[in-house]
C-alpha cells in the first residue's frame, strides 16, 4: 500500500502525467462531471460519478475504423490504425471497473475487436471506493463492491490522503514509475473507510434488490411476461438509457464521404431506436415493446447466458437518474419478480 | 498485416462474372486482385459486401467450398446496397469480409442420409451452396430431391444451371414449381409447402426417417412448409434452416442480430427447428 | 390557491370512468424515490390507488402521448397542467390526435421541481423529498433533513412559466389562472447581445455535448412526424452520431427550424436532455423573433390558429429588414 498527502495529489498527477496521458474527473458547470485530460492546476471532482462513463475511452461514442479512396471501378483501403498512447483514467468508481468487464467478454472474444484491444492494452484504470454512494446505486446486487473497485491500481481517498494499491501487473508497473512522490502506508485508513463505505452500503434504498431471479437460461421466464406492456408503455424510445450505460456495447457502421474519400466509422446504436433492426426484408421487433424488452432481457438474461452468469448491468444508476420519463432497470426488475 | 476476421478491415476484390439470373437477381462471381479465392468457406456461410460510400451487407455464399476457382453471390435487388451491386460491371472492385456464420453440418450430421432441399425465390442462394457441394461429394450421402419454386418461370434462380446440371443429374430428383400457370410451362402450378408434402408424402417411412430437410425462404413459405413437413411426419430435429437478421459486424459484437440468447451472425445463419424452436419469436 | 391533491384526481377519475365517460387514465406513477415518477395508464381506480401520484415532480407533458392513446379503443382521461394545454391544442391544429377520444381535466400548477437542482444544493444521496409550503424538505442519507426554499429548486421553465392558464380542458379542477408576463426571453437577450464570435462558441460548446440519444426529439410533442428524416437512412442525414462537428449542430438546428412557429416552449426538451444541453433557448430565440416581426403568437394558445410562419400577410416583414432587425 502506498500513499500520497492530498497537498501532493498535484504531484501524484503530473507524476502520472510524465509516464502517460492522464485523466482525471473535473466538476464543470451546472453538476456536470467528466474526465478531462490532466492539465497543470485542475482540480479533481469529487463527484461521485461523471456523467458519462470510463466506457468513451475503450469505446468512444464515434470512432473511425477505415478509409477508402475510389476511383472509378478501383478501390484502396486504408488501414488509419495506429498504435494507441498510453492513458491512465484516474477515480473510476466499482461499478465502472467491472463495466470494462462485460466489454471484455464482447470486444475481447475471438474474433477480437483490435480497435477496443488496443485501448485496453495501453489503459491503465485507477479506481476509487465509494465513500459516498448515492440513492441510485445498486452495485452490490451484481455481486460489486464499492469499498473495493478492483482496476489496476486500487484507490482509496480518505481526509488528507490517497491511497494506493496495484492489483495488476500494469498497475505496478505504472506505480513504480512514480514511486518517488509516494509513500509507503499501511492499510489502516482505507480499512477504517471500507468499514465506513460497508455502513453506508446497508443503508442504501436499493440495498436489497436482487438479481437472483434472473440469469442464465431464463428466457423462457421472462420472454412473454405480460408485465412489458406497462412497462414499455410510456418509453418516448430515445437512447438515453444506452448512451449513459457503461456496459450498453451496440453500435452501427457508417459510411462517410469526405471530400477525398469516404470514411468508414462506427458509433454507438442503441437498441431502442426503431431502426436498430429494420431491414429491406422486415423489422422482427415492431413496436416499442420488443424494444424495451430486449434492452432489459439482454442484460438480466442474454448476456448472462452467453457469459457464465454475468450480468450485464452494474447498477451504476445513471439510466436511473437520466431517463426522461424515469424507467428503468430497478422497476424492471422489481415488477419482473425481483422484489426485495 | 491485417487479420481480415478482427478488424472489420475488408479486402478488395473485383467483380469478374455478372449474369443475369431473374429480373431482380444477379449472381456475381468475385475473385481477389490476384485472382484468387477471397476465403474458404462451408456452405451456408455468408460474407460481407461493401461498397465504400454506399454500405456495406451481408449476403450467403452461393457457390459452394468445392468450387475451387471462384466464389459466387446470387443478389436480390431490394436495397441501398444491392441496388448498387445491381450497376456494378466486370471489372468493379468491391470489398470483401467474411466468411461468417456456422453453415450447414455437411460433414456431420448430413453424411449419410438422404438429402431434401427446399428454396423458394432467392431462398435457392444458399441452399445451392449445399447442393452443389453434395453432388461434388455425392457418395456421402443419401438420395437427393430438390423441391424449388418461384412466383414465374422467370423468377427461377439459377435456372440454366438447374436444368443443364441438376436435372440431367441421374442421382438427383430435381422438381421445380411456379406460382401461377404461365405460357412455355409444362410443369407444376403451385406453392411450394403444398408442392413439398405432395414429393415428400410418397416417401416411405424408412426414407422419411432419414431425410434430412434444408429449407430457406420467404417466412410465410417456411411457416406453412414447416406444417406440412410435421403433418407427415418429418421432426423438428429433421430440418435445417437458415435466417435473416440486420447485422452491421457480423462477428457478434454489434448486438442487433440476436434472437433471445443467440446471435443469427456467429451461433447461425443456420439453425436447426428444434433449436429455433426453443428460441424467442422475434425473427 | 387550492392545493391539488391525489386524492382529488384520483376520485376525479373515478367518477369519470364510473359515468363511462373514460375507461382508462393517462397519469403520474410512484416510483422508487420521490423525484422518479413515470407517465403511466391506469385502467382501474384500483390502479391508481396503488401507484397514481401527484405532486412535485410530475412535469412530463402528456399531450404527445394523446398521439398514440387515442388510436385505441374508448376515450383516455388526461391531466393536463396549464403548459400542456398549449401543445395539446398545438397537436390539435395538426390533426395529431381525435379530439373526441380525450377527456382532459386541467390542474393548476404550482411549478415543478427540478431533482438535479436539490442535487446541486445538498450533493447525492436523497432519500425523499416533500414540500410543504414554500419550503422543500430533502431527507438524506448524509446529512439528516435539510430545507431548502421551493423556488430556489423550481425547474428553469417553472420559474419562465409563461402561463397559468388552461387554454384547453374538458372540465377543471380547482382555479384557473392567469397569462404571466413572464421573464423567458431574458436569456435569450443575452445571448443576442454576444458577438457572432461568442454566440458561435457558446452554442458550439452547448452541443457539442450532444451524444444523439435523440431524447429531445423523441418527448417534443411538436415533433410528430410518422418518420423522422434523422430516422431514415434514405435521406442522407440519418445518423446517430455526428461524424463531425457539423452534424451535432445540424441535427439541432434542423430540429430548431421545424419546430419554429408550432413550439409551446414546454421546456421538455431541455428537461429530457441527459447532457443538460439548453436546448429550449434555440427555440425560444424562434419565438421571441416570431412575436417581434409579425406580432405576439403564442403556439397552441388557440386550437386553428394560423401561425404566422405559415399565413401570409402583406403587413409581413420581408426577409432582408427581419435579417437587418437581428443584427
Amino acid at each position: 500500500m502506498k500513499k500520497v498527502l492530498l497537498a501532493n495529489s498535484s504531484a501524484l498527477f503530473n507524476a502520472i502525467k510524465e509516464n502517460a496521458t492522464l485523466y482525471i474527473p473535473v466538476d464543470l458547470e451546472k453538476g456536470r462531471v467528466a474526465y478531462k485530460k490532466y492539465a497543470d492546476g485542475m482540480v479533481m471532482s469529487d463527484a461521485l460519478k461523471t456523467d458519462r462513463s470510463a466506457k468513451d475511452f475503450f469505446f468512444p461514442q464515434t470512432e473511425n475504423l477505415m478509409e477508402f479512396k475510389v476511383d472509378g471501378k478501383n478501390i484502396e483501403v486504408i488501414d488509419t490504425r495506429s498504435e494507441n498512447e498510453d492513458f491512465v483514467v484516474f477515480g473510476v468508481r466499482a461499478c465502472d471497473v467491472r463495466s470494462l468487464e462485460v466489454l471484455d467478454k464482447v470486444f475481447l472474444a475471438e474474433p477480437v475487436d483490435t480497435y477496443y484491444k488496443n485501448r485496453r492494452e495501453h489503459g491503465v484504470i485507477v479506481s476509487m471506493a465509494c465513500s459516498r454512494p448515492t440513492e441510485t446505486c445498486f452495485c452490490g446486487t451484481f455481486g460489486i463492491d464499492a469499498a473495493n473497485p478492483q482496476g489496476d491500481i486500487e484507490c482509496y481517498k480518505t481526509a488528507d490522503a490517497f491511497y494506493l494499491d496495484a492489483k495488476t501487473e500494469k498497475g505496478k508497473a505504472l506505480l513504480e514509475k512514480i514511486a518517488p512522490v509516494l509513500e509507503d502506508a499501511d492499510d489502516t485508513a482505507v480499512n477504517e473507510q471500507k468499514a465506513e463505505i460497508k455502513k453506508i452500503l446497508d443503508k442504501l434504498p436499493l440495498k436489497d434488490l436482487s438479481a437472483e431471479k434472473f440469469g442464465k437460461d431464463k428466457t423462457d421466464e421472462f420472454f412473454n411476461s405480460p408485465e412489458w406492456k406497462n412497462l414499455s408503455e410510456s418509453c418516448l424510445g430515445c437512447g438515453t438509457c444506452t448512451f449513459v450505460c457503461p456496459t450498453c456495447q451496440c453500435y452501427d457502421i457508417k459510411d462517410f464521404k469526405t471530400n477525398t474519400g469516404v470514411q468508414r466509422y462506427r458509433c454507438w446504436d442503441s437498441c431502442m431506436y426503431s431502426d436498430f433492426t429494420k431491414m429491406s426484408a422486415g423489422q422482427p421487433r415492431l413496436t416499442q415493446l420488443e424494444r424495451f424488452r430486449q434492452r432489459f432481457m439482454h442484460k438480466l438474461v442474454y448476456f448472462p447466458t452467453n457469459n457464465d452468469g454475468m450480468f450485464s448491468c452494474v447498477g451504476c444508476g445513471r439510466c436511473v437518474s437520466k431517463c426522461p420519463i424515469s424507467m428503468n432497470i430497478v422497476k424492471v426488475m422489481k415488477t419482473l419478480g425481483g422484489k426485495e | 498485416m491485417t487479420d481480415l476476421r478482427e478488424a472489420l478491415i475488408p479486402t478488395v476484390c473485383e467483380i469478374t462474372d455478372v449474369r443475369s439470373d431473374t429480373p431482380d437477381v444477379k449472381t456475381f462471381r468475385v475473385l481477389t486482385l490476384d485472382g484468387k479465392k477471397p476465403f474458404i468457406h462451408k456452405p451456408g456461410q455468408c460474407a460481407m459486401l461493401s461498397m465504400p460510400g454506399v454500405g456495406e451487407a451481408l449476403f450467403s455464399i452461393t457457390s459452394s467450398p468445392t468450387n475451387t476457382e471462384y466464389v459466387e453471390f446470387s443478389i436480390k435487388k431490394c436495397g441501398c446496397v444491392t441496388e448498387w451491386i445491381h450497376g456494378a460491371e466486370v471489372g468493379q472492385q468491391i470489398t470483401v469480409r467474411g466468411p461468417y456464420g456456422n453453415g450447414f453440418p455437411v460433414e456431420t450430421e448430413f453424411k449419410g442420409k438422404d438429402m431434401l432441399f427446399i428454396a423458394g425465390g432467392i431462398g435457392l442462394a444458399p441452399v445451392r451452396s449445399v447442393i452443389n457441394y453434395v453432388r461434388d461429394n455425392r457418395a456421402n450421402y443419401g438420395k437427393v430431391d430438390i423441391v424449388y419454386g418461384s412466383r414465374s418461370k422467370e423468377d427461377l434462380v439459377h435456372y440454366q444451371e438447374i436444368i443443364n446440371e441438376w436435372m440431367t443429374d441421374p442421382s438427383i430428383n430435381v422438381h421445380l414449381t411456379i406460382d401461377r400457370e404461365q405460357e412455355n410451362w409444362d410443369g407444376h402450378v403451385g406453392f411450394v409447402p403444398n408442392f413439398v408434402k405432395e414429393v415428400a408424402e410418397k416417401f416411405d417411412e424408412e426414407k422419411k426417417a432419414k431425410t434430412t430437410a434444408v429449407l430457406c425462404g420467404p417466412p410465410i413459405m417456411i411457416k406453412f412448409t414447416l406444417q406440412g413437413l410435421s403433418e407427415i411426419g418429418f421432426s423438428k430435429e429433421q430440418i435445417y434452416t437458415t435466417l435473416e437478421l440486420r447485422m452491421k459486424c457480423a462477428i457478434g459484437k454489434c448486438g442487433r442480430c440476436n434472437v433471445g440468447s443467440k446471435y443469427v451472425c456467429k451461433d447461425g445463419p443456420v439453425f436447426r427447428m428444434d433449436q429455433l424452436d426453443a428460441l424467442p419469436d422475434e425473427y | 390557491m387550492q392545493k391539488i391533491t391525489r386524492e382529488m384526481l384520483i376520485e376525479k377519475a373515478a367518477a369519470l370512468i364510473a359515468e363511462g365517460k373514460v375507461n382508462r387514465v393517462l397519469g403520474w406513477k410512484n416510483g422508487e424515490f420521490s423525484y422518479d415518477v413515470t407517465p403511466a395508464l391506469f385502467e382501474s381506480v384500483e390502479e391508481m390507488q396503488k401507484d397514481f401520484v401527484f405532486g412535485d415532480f410530475c412535469g412530463a407533458n402528456f399531450s404527445k402521448y394523446l398521439v398514440k392513446e387515442a388510436k385505441k379503443d374508448g376515450a383516455v382521461l388526461v391531466f393536463l397542467k396549464p403548459c400542456d394545454t398549449y401543445s395539446f391544442n398545438q397537436l390539435l391544429t395538426e390533426h395529431r390526435f381525435d379530439r373526441e377520444k380525450v377527456y382532459a381535466v386541467g390542474i393548476p400548477c404550482e411549478g415543478m421541481i427540478d431533482v438535479n437542482k436539490i442535487k446541486l444544493s445538498i450533493g447525492d444521496g436523497l432519500l425523499s423529498i416533500a414540500s410543504e409550503g414554500d419550503t422543500v424538505k430533502v431527507e438524506t442519507l448524509y446529512d439528516g433533513v435539510k430545507e431548502l426554499n421551493r423556488n430556489e429548486v423550481l425547474s428553469e421553465r417553472c420559474l419562465n412559466c409563461k402561463s397559468k392558464k388552461h387554454v384547453a380542458y374538458d372540465e377543471l379542477i380547482g382555479e384557473d389562472g392567469e397569462v404571466i408576463d413572464s421573464n423567458r426571453f431574458d436569456e435569450v437577450e443575452k445571448l443576442e447581445k454576444m458577438s457572432a464570435d461568442e454566440r458561435f462558441a457558446f452554442w458550439q460548446n452547448e452541443l457539442s455535448k450532444c451524444i444523439r440519444c435523440n431524447a429531445c426529439r423523441d418527448v417534443c410533442p411538436a415533433c410528430t412526424c410518422e418518420k423522422c428524416v434523422f430516422d431514415n437512412p434514405n435521406s442522407g442525414v440519418e445518423n446517430k452520431a455526428a461524424a463531425n462537428s457539423f452534424e451535432e449542430r445540424m441535427f439541432h438546428i434542423i430540429r430548431a427550424f421545424h419546430v419554429a412557429g408550432r413550439c409551446t416552449d414546454c421546456g421538455e426538451c431541455s428537461r429530457v436532455c441527459p447532457q443538460h444541453i439548453p436546448l429550449h433557448l434555440l427555440n425560444r430565440k424562434f419565438i421571441k423573433d416570431i412575436n417581434s416581426f409579425y406580432g405576439d403568437y403564442q403556439a397552441g394558445e388557440e386550437v386553428g390558429s394560423r401561425a404566422p410562419l405559415v399565413n401570409y400577410t402583406k403587413e409581413d416583414i420581408e426577409p432582408c429588414d427581419a435579417v437587418k432587425g437581428d443584427e
